[in-house]
């Protein structure tokens, strides 16, 4: 009985979206927010993604409520992963692969991750997108050795310095006489690595804060995983 | 390729294929890491779906190149979206996988219906009640004697 109805409800609800959805003019969406923004958005923000024109420029103060729910989870399941004990005798070791290959790995996770930090303004990428690969460049020794253990004081301290900067970088907007988080500073030529103003420094602020959360998490989930 | 079959039936069907493969698994599973991953499935569909709802015939991302003439580009509103989207999902996932962990911690199962069991009986004993106690007879004895499940002939047949 509760089979059919939760068959019923995923069919009735697959219904609905199909008829929803065969409305919609595919392939000629009417883009009216769109067009307005990438028509003005060149001049306006000055960054040649024009997705971290909207995700850093228009919708701030929303990526800035993205990254407090992302730190609200993240400290939730902290509180309920709790204090870790340190029980390392029992922990296998990872096999000479993963060991060796993680070591010969982390260096190039680093520079790839700044690199579409560095270059959110210009390419497919930014803070988040590098940020969650710096995570799993500190992540992947913890997988060759379940002993060893990230600092989290340090991380914490990064993730806390990189979100008071986000806020300050929109503050200091505001001191200027401008909305918060609106972009400042010169733009200087469209698809130069320097330019667009603040949006490169607040998508280092997001890659540092993403990168320090999710290593965190990741290394806590681990941690608590290896204890049973 | 068939008559009457677009690419864009294709892609509304998949993204919606994932959305409800994902919603029946919430539903339907009886194990709560499978109801995880299939959340994970449906956020996956959902995001597919509003990815196609701003895509254009015979447009570029969103990228301004060093050209004369620029080509036409898709609309960068839903992506950013999606961008927040996944974003927040990683943050919800986290927070599941590490309750089930502390679920499987402390009843040593993720079945749903023996956490049920089992929780139900804690609370029971916490509370100092009796575990059998039934919604028709909240506080003296049943009206009549709870006939087991199996042995059960028609119902309604002796009220």
């Amino acid at each position: 009985m509760r089979n059919l109805t939760g068959l019923l409800f995923a069919g009735g609800l697959g219904f609905m979206l199909l008829a929803i959805a065969s409305g919609i003019d595919f392939g000629n969406p009417p883009m009216r927010v769109g067009e307005a923004i990438q028509a003005a958005a060149p001049q306006e923000v000055g960054a040649a993604n024009i997705v971290t024109s909207v995700v850093l420029g228009y919708r701030g103060i929303d990526t800035l409520g993205e990254l407090a729910i992302l730190f609200a989870a993240a400290s939730a399941a902290g509180l309920v992963l709790g204090r870790r004990h340190t029980t390392n005798g029992t922990q296998t070791k990872g096999g000479f692969v993963l060991f060796h290959g993680g070591a010969l790995v982390f260096p190039f996770l680093l520079t790839i991750g700044f690199y579409i930090i560095f270059h959110g303004h210009l390419t497919p990428g930014g803070g988040f997108q590098g940020g969650v690969i710096l995570a799993a460049a500190f992540f992947l020794p913890l997988l060759a050795r379940p002993g060893a253990r990230l600092h989290h004081s340090v991380l914490s301290i990064i993730e806390a310095f990189a979100g008071a900067c986000f806020i300050l970088i929109g503050l200091a907007a505001l001191a200027e006489g401008q909305a918060f988080l609106q972009p400042m500073l010169n733009q200087d030529t469209l698809g130069a690595l320097i330019s667009a103003g603040t949006l490169p420094l607040l998508y280092i602020a997001v890659g540092l804060k993403v990168g320090a959360e999710l290593a965190s998490l990741l290394s806590h989930l681990a941690q608590t995983e290896s204890e049973q | 390729m068939i008559p009457g079959v677009t690419l864009e039936l294709i892609l509304y069907v998949t993204a919606l294929g994932l959305v409800i493969i994902g919603l029946a698994g919430v539903v339907l599973s009886s194990h709560l890491f499978r109801m995880v991953l299939a959340l994970v499935i449906a956020e996956a569909g959902a995001n597919l779906m509003l990815v196609l709802s701003g895509y254009r015939w015979d447009a570029v991302a969103p990228i301004l190149l060093q050209r004369a003439e620029q080509p036409a580009m898709v609309d960068p509103v839903p992506q950013a979206m999606v961008l927040t989207a996944i974003v927040i999902g990683v943050g919800i996932q986290a927070l599941a996988v590490s309750l089930l962990i502390r679920i499987r911690q402390r009843y040593t199962t993720l079945k749903r219906r023996e956490v049920a069991e089992k929780m139900d009986a804690e609370i029971a004993a916490s509370a100092g009640i009796r575990r059998d106690i039934s919604q028709d007879a909240p506080l003296g004895e049943r009206p009549l004697k709870p006939v087991p499940i199996h042995t059960a002939q028609s119902p309604g047949g002796d009220a």
